[in-house]
């Protein structure tokens, strides 16, 4: 096995499975009543004026703009692209989001579009949505991926390998994609939706984790629900706690159905009290979405101007 | 460096309508008390808020008067008609939410974001909770007809003014009591804001009488004779005196008192939440809680990990102005109050036990004490024993089940407490054993219209809240019909 971490009591547990198993076991249970509790004390946070106005920003900074789709062309992909460096045509204070995210055989042409900006791009990989294929499947596609020039692989785990308790399985499929990427960055998506549990959450939370996963992201987008607040509570805790007993920072990811500023604002705050302020950033900090951005501009727009526009003051890509 | 900083979220202090002066409310009028004048003021700023005329002693005769003879046509009335006036009032709460949520925190220095989630709508749930009783007392186990037992004397104190108010008044209506009621002397403003409602509600006169004043009063309204039942929350000392005072008077009591509430956390606890429950056992309301988990029994084996937690916790928590909707600690509600605090603390630090508080800036006027963690405390310090009534957890440790729960009922107190596990049958176990009024399990003050709320030993007796909220004003009948 491909352990990436440093040698140490946690490389160890990747011996076998059965190690596996018993640390994930071994993690404190999750309350479902009090995290959602918690969540939702967290989402009375009132965020207004200049707070308001940096979370906007934060979080146009922060969104991987997205179109998985199997109607994707390249037109769309570079209409995409310019949208992502420049969100709003009118205004270039706005900053330019964090990455475009499409399927592997659309990277060419977002590589080609975003060329010379800083704008990331990623794609998603190893059989996306479901990850029902053989893992040489899945290498090829990330391979190929990271060939034409993605910086960022969003995989998918094998979901039924894990609820059938075959941790070792995912855990090895995670690291072989962290070695396949290379100095690409790596986002392990959980797909919460079909773990339900938030205590499979948060086993899953570590795995991918000790796996080398350099993000731990929600969802496909495929599935409902997706990102939740109690779920994104649980990934934000267990990126803490990784840090605080090995000092390495992971990032999290949500995606699906995160439509509206005002939640993304709510959930900058989780960041900012469950996980810290050293998360609130583009590096370990994502919203996987495409209709957020439109949002998150009319708020700015509506905050800078006292004035809500309409649907067609932003663009529709 | 803050990278995320919360932009000021006040709540208008306009809203809470606050006139220049108060006074009582007896038999459906307001007027002013015969008692002193005094000022109030916010425990936040220490500055006065308002002017109250408090009731004297012939107040309080002519209260007694007024419920005397507002008692049988009330009593008489149907339970249905009762309960129409109840739900009246609750829904009036409902409709003056706000205004009644920042009086609160202008008032008494606790957080806008709790008086506007917890207080006031548990307030009105209580009324709307006993309204639905009115018409079924028949079939709620105390015989086909019970009766009320007639007029009720109530003081309240200063920590949940309008929740306690609620507490008070919705079970004695609905069972066909009338009341007269005291509430604090630093915190009166929500009980006559109240009493404003009830009259708007065109409850008949005399029903409701509130009398604010000190502790004069409150001695007045025990001593009176024209009262049947006196129902007090409050310290355990008053408590006491209140039971001396009442003793051979045929008068009948129900206390609700202090606590030292253990919360007690296994290794197999998720912790995450637990922490959650300890902060809000503790903190919330400034540990103005008579309920507050202010005894932290921690499995040895999770100490450190468990307090390293809490630190990181307690960093998050947000001291300041009440009227902020992102305070989450707010201000002590008096100089005493804080006096004691002080004391207790101090004792602590002098007693071995070591003190820990997160950074945290205190406004310069105003009443404010930090989060305090104190770890290292054993059973016999008297930060271990004696009620603090504020922001100050004592940590202590213990080995096994059974230790945690000797440890758990070693105290004069047993009004509530808290267990943390996963595991379900040990949750039965320890609440089988648990010398407590209310026994959490993965959760921690949490209150609901519904579920009966009281203590063992010192902590009082008699139950508020649920169907046992009513016993506490009924007269148990039974006859056989031939």
């Amino acid at each position: 096995m491909t352990a990436t971490l440093r040698p140490g009591p946690l490389a160890e547990l990747a011996r076998d499975d059965s190690s596996l198993r018993r640390f994930l076991h071994g993690l404190s249970g999750v309350d479902q009543v009090g995290a959602e509790g918690r969540a939702a004390m967290l989402a009375t946070r009132s965020i207004k004026t200049t707070a308001k106005a940096w979370a906007i920003d934060a979080a146009i900074g922060m969104v991987d703009l997205t179109t998985l789709e199997g109607s994707d062309t390249p037109g769309k992909v570079r209409s995409l692209c310019a949208k992502a460096m420049r969100p709003d045509p009118s205004d270039a204070g706005v900053p330019a989001v964090a990455a475009v995210c499409v399927y592997p055989d659309l990277v060419e042409t977002a590589v080609r579009a975003l060329a010379g900006s800083r704008v990331q791009v990623a794609s998603v990989a190893t059989a996306f949505p479901s990850g029902r294929a053989a893992l040489a499947t899945k290498l090829v596609d990330v391979a190929e991926a990271v060939a034409a020039g993605a910086s960022e692989i969003d995989m998918v785990i094998d979901r039924g390998a894990f609820l059938a308790g075959r941790y070792g399985q995912v855990f090895d499929e995670i690291a072989a994609v962290k070695q396949a990427c290379g100095s690409a960055h790596l986002k392990v998506i959980l797909e919460t939706g079909e773990l339900v549990t938030l205590d499979n959450v948060r086993r899953a939370s570590w795995l991918a984790l000790l796996a080398g996963g350099d993000f731990i992201k929600t969802s496909t987008g495929k599935v409902s629900p997706a990102a939740t607040p109690p779920v994104a509570l649980v990934m934000l805790q267990a990126v803490r706690d990784f840090a605080d007993r090995t000092g390495e920072l992971r990032g999290v990811k949500l995606a699906g159905g995160i439509r509206s500023a005002k939640e993304a604002v709510r959930y900058l705050v989780m960041v900012n009290e469950v996980a810290g302020q050293a998360w609130l950033r583009p590096e370990a900090f994502r919203f996987g979405a495409s209709s957020l951005l439109n949002d998150l501009l009319q708020q700015r727009h509506k905050l800078a101007t006292g004035a809500y526009d309409g649907p067609d003051y932003v663009t529709v890509d | 460096m803050t990278v995320f900083e919360y932009a000021p979220a006040p709540e208008s202090r306009e809203i809470a309508r606050l006139k220049p002066h108060y006074g009582i409310f007896v038999d459906g009028r307001f007027s002013d008390g015969r008692g002193e004048a005094i000022k109030t003021i916010n425990p936040a700023t220490e500055e006065p808020l308002t002017e109250v005329a408090e009731a004297s002693a012939d107040d309080v005769d002519d209260a007694v008067t007024a419920a005397r003879q507002a008692f049988e046509p009330w009593a008489a009335l149907p339970g249905s008609v009762r309960a129409k006036y109840l739900f009246r009032i609750a829904r009036a709460m409902q409709e003056r939410a706000r205004e009644l949520a920042v009086l609160e925190s202008l008032d008494n220095g606790k957080p806008i974001r709790e008086s506007r989630d917890v207080d006031v709508p548990t307030a009105a749930a209580h009324f709307f909770y006993y309204a639905g009783w009115a018409d079924k007392l028949g079939y709620a186990g105390f015989g086909p007809q019970p009766r009320p037992i007639g007029v009720a004397g109530q003081v309240i104190p200063w920590n949940f003014p309008l929740l306690m108010a609620a507490w008070k008044i919705a079970p004695a209506l609905a069972t066909g009591n009338t009341v007269v009621l005291k509430p604090a002397e630093t915190t009166p403003l929500t009980a006559i804001t109240l009493a404003e409602i009830i009259a708007e509600c065109d409850l008949p006169p005399g029903v409701v009488n509130v009398l604010p004043g000190g502790p004069a009063v409150g001695q007045a309204i025990v001593d009176h004779p024209g009262i049947d039942k006196i129902a007090f929350t409050g310290s355990t000392s008053v408590g006491k005196m209140i039971q001396r005072s009442v003793a051979a008077s045929g008068k009948r009591v129900s206390l609700e008192l202090g606590g030292k509430a253990a919360n007690i956390v296994f290794d197999d606890a998720p912790l995450d939440q637990a922490v959650e429950g300890i902060v809000n056992g503790i903190f919330f309301n400034q540990g103005h809680v008579c309920c507050a988990g202010s005894r932290l029994l921690v499995q040895e084996s999770i100490h450190d990990e468990l307090i390293g937690a809490l630190h990181h916790r307690l960093r998050t928590l947000r001291l300041g102005d009440p009227l902020d909707k992102n305070t989450d600690i707010g201000a002590i509600n008096s100089a005493a109050q804080l006096a004691r605090i002080r004391e207790l603390a101090d004792s602590g630090v002098a007693e071995g036990a070591e003190r820990w508080s997160p950074d945290c800036a205190l406004p310069d006027r105003g009443f404010w004490f930090p989060p305090t963690l104190f770890t290292g405390v054993s059973q016999a310090n008297r930060i271990a024993r004696e009620e603090i009534f504020g922001p100050v957890l004592s940590v202590l440790t213990f080995r096994t089940p059974a230790e945690a729960v000797e440890k758990a009922n070693n105290t004069p107190y047993g009004l509530s407490a808290g267990i943390w596990t996963e595991k379900g049958s040990r949750i039965l176990w320890m609440a089988n054993r648990l010398r407590a009024g209310v026994v959490w399990a993965n959760t921690f003050n949490r209150f609901d219209p519904s579920s009966p709320f009281g203590g063992y030993k010192e902590s009082g007796f008699g139950r508020e809240g649920g169907r046992h909220g009513l016993a506490a004003y009924l007269e148990s009948e039974n006859y056989l019909a031939r």
